[in-house]
């Protein structure tokens, strides 16, 4: 076999898999399978995140905003909160434009900052985010407040409601094996755009922008443009999810969007490789299960040998992230599956 | 005002900190809150341990803080050994990236320690005011200040008067030629984390004394204003810290007790009216944006005068 | 040739899959098949078992566990077959995300009903799979209204609800302290601001004028310019919707200004934590509990409690006793461990419970669900009121008039055990 026909054959085995998954996952129980979709969650907006950080180079550490903007529109725009029920397919879009409006908004005051300006500022960008969502109940009651809004719609196609079993052909597809479906189109859509964004213009456009922003200037790159266009590209991947995550869960509070949520997607974009869809992917799906891992881990373990619980798997996930970041930093700085320009840039820039 | 002032002076300390590794390695420390709460959590658990034993309460809190501080230096200096030196000569995102790592490592470890639990000061500073030109002051808020202006005294004539303070100017200036000039740049830096890692020790004891609670949490949202004041005055500039810190301080205070009468649209005729009958209200900001202030003047400094309040060198860092 | 390996492997995997899909549910409840005559009924708990209000968790998760011991005790039959229960026990982190995916555990595991979750947080997205699946489910804590408004047929709560907390401490205070002025302060979480709003509610409608609204939120330390504000207004009267984490300085702040104001907090800062927050500062704060407090459920429960587990309830285990309690009845009256079926049963239940007598309502919150007021004493909460219906018993008469046993003499030694179990109550995070 020569090597075209070697990738394929990946490719088909690969998307097998994919798709068998499901069926595999609900014989452990349909649980795994929401599992499953939480973590695509997290691929997804890794993948919009790694747009931004690995890409162009700009540290945002207050992305779950934008999340948080994607399920907030979706939530109001499909649930009893102001009466209006829009399909998925319209609301979508609607909250990636919405998330992409607010990138930009991010974006056009801090194009003169770098680095861990930009990384404070956008941290901040995130905190006032959740803290307005927090706090619009008052004068005029908008986002509910932290009484969260509930009761949003699920995905419908048609007469196919995605919170209910339905079966086809005999087969049995629960509420979420459909959202596995769903996501997992959805997901494959996004490392379409972001394999083939790697390759074009604005890719490389990207690339100069984080090599050498004056550099990138002078060589005639609009670079407020594309510096714009990165923002507003990763948010809208983040709105795509959050709309996703709404649609899911039925019930959203800004408790879903505080800044750990942000650590945590920096951490798996950092863990896995910026800059690598594969690593980024590899990143988000380790970050993601290591809570359910520990739980079936950590606690029996624990039981066995103390009797009792000492350290509890939430922190140790904390610990786990924390150590992640320090020690991929220290010791691989260009993630577990490095990008090959990251690589490089990484092994032999010793000038500054 | 009085409680702006003094809830200014421990954002400044703690902005001292950010400052002062900032101007010499250029560094977000973003660990920094972390220190400041490790050292509440430390003397608070010093302090609980004597007043139990019934010691005088001005003794208690003298070794509270002197029993942090050491913990705290050793802290910082770990921290910058480990996490920071190796990657002194990568790229900038990298040692800002461990810095948050660091962050997070420190407070579940803290956590771990001293648990989730709020720890309360014991009840042993008697709650005496004094009334000063109309405003209700307290013992602590005097302390809380005086020592603040005497700290910063000191951190001035550490830096200009001290071969140690010469040092770290010249290493802020240009660290290859103060290595050239015989300057051991190494300890200087670790020198600068620890004085930074005591300084945040004290301001953790004192907010904590100030308000009478301590957790493992308190050290990001701390340390994120003081960052924001440290921007505010000029990042790498000393005095910047300090009138920053007041001024985020004051400004935070006055805030939230006023933002809600000046957006109360019924004041200008401008609210429904089904609201505004009757002395009602139509209030679009209350105190509970008061959290954004920081982050606000944050921005606002960033983008429109990066080099703060009180800096000269903007360099091409912002 | 090359297509016919692509479709073995692919098969091989296919089958790997599959082999793997069913090496890998490893359930901790093995279930031991039961002999025939026997019937294994599954009931969930879901709690935080880890982070901050793990002890909260653990100590509902030891009411329904008590519940159902005992029922297996009393060799209970339905539909002819000795009933065996077993607790199926869940963590839920008090995380939403991860209170959908145990739900969904809950689901799979085919549990006939299920006791909690804890916050309301987690509650109100599981819901809707326990509805999708119609499983009743009964909360023994979550007070959010929101819950049980959804119109979903499964959900019940045997704890009273935040709109049902409020208007009883903002009665309490309306009445016995006559406030012309009342600042209504909150945490901006979902719990403070909920019974914020209900307090304002109470209180405009007994034409009591109400400061617009400040809030901090739950880490705020600094209350001054609020409070300074609240002063500069002359509020006699201040109600907090917070924890005691922040409202234990907020109360000292109050007092280090100089405010005489009356201080009145809801449930989650109603703990005995707050002398040690506030210290002198905490006498004659005014606070409400949901529900009767633990010292006044039932006194077989409480024994039995305390023999079980060898602690004091701390806060909602009676009330998830309870919850256990009214699934099991609910089962025995229908003859049947199939929700469907006995779904009806628990609907119209009227029961006994060791939290008073429970029936349930249309929408299954709880019918004439009490509150108790308490009072901050030398350091002490003391029980001071009972608010059922919106009826104001006091608390003296209300244990004397409820007391079974003669060798209960009422007031103080009532009064003292009031304080111990609430000793380390709800801690900062107790409700999100």
């Amino acid at each position: 076999m020569n090597r075209g026909k070697l990738i394929w054959t990946g490719v088909a085995l690969v998307a097998i898999t994919l798709l068998l998954l499901p069926f595999a996952l609900s014989y452990a129980g349909t649980a795994w399978v929401r599992i499953a979709n939480f973590a695509m969650l997290y691929v997804l907006l890794a993948l919009g995140l790694n747009i931004v950080v690995g890409f162009a180079g700009l540290l945002d550490l207050g992305y779950i905003a934008f999340y948080a903007v994607g399920a907030y529109t979706y939530a109001l725009l499909a649930s009893p909160q102001f009466g209006l029920h829009l399909p998925f397919w319209v609301i979508l879009p609607i909250g990636a434009a919405v998330a992409a409006l607010f990138g930009v908004m991010l974006g056009a005051p801090t194009l003169k900052l770098r680095g861990d300006y930009l990384a404070i500022v956008t941290l901040g960008f995130g905190e006032i985010v959740r803290i307005f969502l927090n706090n619009l109940s008052q004068p005029v009651n908008i986002t509910r407040g932290p009484q969260g809004i509930a009761g949003i719609d699920p995905v419908r196609v048609g007469s196919v409601d995605f919170s209910r079993s339905d079966s086809l052909l005999g087969v049995v597809f629960s509420g979420p094996m459909k959202y596995y479906y769903l996501l997992l189109l959805l997901l494959l859509a996004i490392v379409l755009v972001n394999v083939r964004l790697q390759n074009s213009r604005i890719g490389r456009a990207w690339e100069a922008i984080r090599e050498d922003e004056v550099a990138a200037r002078a060589m005639g790159i609009d670079t407020t443009g594309m510096k714009l266009l990165a923002f507003a590209m990763g948010a809208s991947f983040g709105g795509v999810a959050g709309g996703m995550f709404a649609a899911i869960q039925g019930f959203i509070s800004p408790e879903s969007f505080v800044l750990v949520e942000s650590v945590m997607v920096v951490s798996m974009v950092v863990l896995g490789g910026m800059g690598n869809v594969a690593g980024v992917i590899l990143g988000a799906l380790l970050l993601a299960f290591v809570p359910e891992i520990l739980r079936w881990t950590v606690e029996p373990v624990q039981q066995a040998l103390f009797g009792k619980m000492l350290v509890e798997p939430e922190v140790i996930r904390m610990l786990i992230f924390g150590l992640a970041l320090v020690l991929v930093m220290l010791f691989r700085p260009a993630g577990l599956l490095p990008s090959a320009v990251r690589k490089r840039e990484l092994t032999h820039d010793r000038s500054t | 005002m009085v409680n702006g002032l003094t809830l200014g002076a421990v954002y400044a300390i703690v902005a001292l900190g950010y400052t002062m590794v900032y101007g010499i390695i250029q560094l977000i420390n973003f660990a920094h809150g972390e220190l400041v709460m490790i050292g509440a959590m430390v003397a608070f658990t010093v302090i609980n341990l004597l007043a139990a034993a019934g010691m005088p309460p001005l003794a208690v809190v003298l070794i509270g803080t002197a029993c942090a501080i050491p913990v705290c230096m050793l802290v910082g200096y770990a921290m910058e050994r480990l996490a920071y030196r190796p990657l002194r000569q990568a790229p900038r995102l990298a040692p800002l990236i461990t810095a948050i790592g660091v962050s997070i490592i420190l407070q579940h470890l803290a956590m771990l320690v001293w648990s989730r639990n709020v720890m309360a000061f014991p009840q042993i500073i008697p709650l005496t005011s004094y009334s000063f030109l109309g405003a209700i002051v307290t013992g602590v808020q005097l302390t809380i200040v005086g020592l603040c202006f005497a700290m910063m005294a000191g951190l001035a004539l550490l830096v200009y008067r001290t071969r140690l303070g010469t040092a770290m100017r010249a290493t802020a200036q240009n660290p290859q030629v103060a290595r050239l000039m015989g300057v051991d740049v190494n300890r200087v830096i670790a020198a600068t984390f620890i004085i930074g890692a005591a300084l945040g020790a004290v301001a953790g004891v004192m907010f904590g004394t100030y308000y009478g609670v301590a957790q493992y949490t308190m050290g990001s949202v701390l340390g994120l204003k003081a960052f924001a004041a440290a921007v505010l005055g000029g990042i790498g500039n000393v005095p910047g810290a300090m009138v920053g810190g007041l001024v985020l301080g004051v400004v935070e205070a006055l805030g939230a007790g006023y933002i809600g009468e000046l957006t109360d649209l019924c004041r200008y005729g401008l609210g429904p009216e089904a609201r505004c009958a009757d002395g009602g209200h139509f209030v679009l900001f209350g105190s509970n944006y008061q959290d954004v202030f920081a982050f606000v003047v944050l921005i606002l400094v960033l983008v429109f005068r990066p080099s703060g309040l009180l800096g000269e060198r903007v360099g091409d860092r912002a | 040739m090359k297509s016919s390996k692509l479709a073995s492997t692919l098969l091989a995997v296919a089958v790997g899959l599959i082999g793997c899909g069913k090496e890998e549910p490893k359930k901790p409840a093995a279930a031991v098949a039961p002999p025939a005559p026997s019937i294994e009924i599954k009931i969930g708990h879901v709690g935080p078992l880890t982070g901050g209000i793990a002890h909260l968790g653990k100590d509902n998760e030891n009411g329904a566990r008590l519940a159902i011991e005992e029922a297996n005790a009393a060799k209970i039959k339905i539909d002819g077959k000795d009933a065996k229960f077993v607790l199926v026990a869940e963590d839920d982190q008090a995380d939403p995300k991860v209170g959908t995916t145990v739900a969904q555990k809950l689901v799979d595991a085919k549990v006939a009903g299920v006791v909690g979750h804890l916050n309301s947080g987690t509650s109100i997205p599981a819901s809707a799979i326990y509805n999708q699946a119609g499983i009743p489910v009964i909360s023994g804590s979550a007070t959010n209204p929101k819950l049980t408004e959804q119109g979903f047929k499964v959900q019940f709560r045997t704890v009273g609800r935040d709109d049902q907390q409020g208007p009883a401490i903002a009665s309490y205070l309306a009445v016995t302290k006559k406030p012309k002025l009342v600042a209504v302060i909150d945490d901006a979480t979902a719990y403070g601001e909920g019974i914020a709003n209900e307090v304002e509610k109470t209180l405009k409608a007994a034409n009591i004028k109400v400061l617009p609204r400040e809030k901090g939120t739950d880490k705020t330390t600094d209350w001054k310019a609020v409070l300074t504000k609240v002063k500069g207004k002359n509020a006699d009267a201040v109600f907090y919707g917070g924890m005691d984490a922040t409202g234990g300085p907020l109360l000292k702040q109050g007092r280090e200004l100089g405010m005489k104001a009356v201080f009145s907090f809801g449930d989650g800062a109603c703990t005995d934590d707050m002398t040690k927050l506030a210290g002198a500062a905490a006498d004659g704060l005014l606070c409400s509990q949901a529900g009767l407090p633990p010292q006044a459920a039932d006194k077989k429960f409480l024994e039995a409690y305390k023999k079980r587990f060898n602690v004091d309830p701390i806060l909602y285990a009676p009330f998830t006793y309870d919850g256990a309690n009214l699934l099991i009845e609910a089962m025995k009256k229908a003859n049947s461990a199939d929700p469907a079926k006995y779904l009806p049963e628990l609907a119209k239940n009227s029961f006994k419970g060791a939290t008073g007598n429970i029936a349930f309502d249309e929408k299954g919150d709880r019918k004439d669900a009490e509150m108790t007021i308490f009072t901050m004493k030398d350091g002490k909460l003391a029980p001071v009121a009972i608010i059922k219906g919106g009826k104001t018993t006091d608390y003296a008469e209300f244990m004397k008039a409820t007391a079974q046993a003669p060798s209960t003499p009422a007031p103080a030694p009532a009064a003292a055990p009031a304080a111990e179990p609430a000793k380390d109550a709800p801690k900062a995070e107790a409700k999100k």
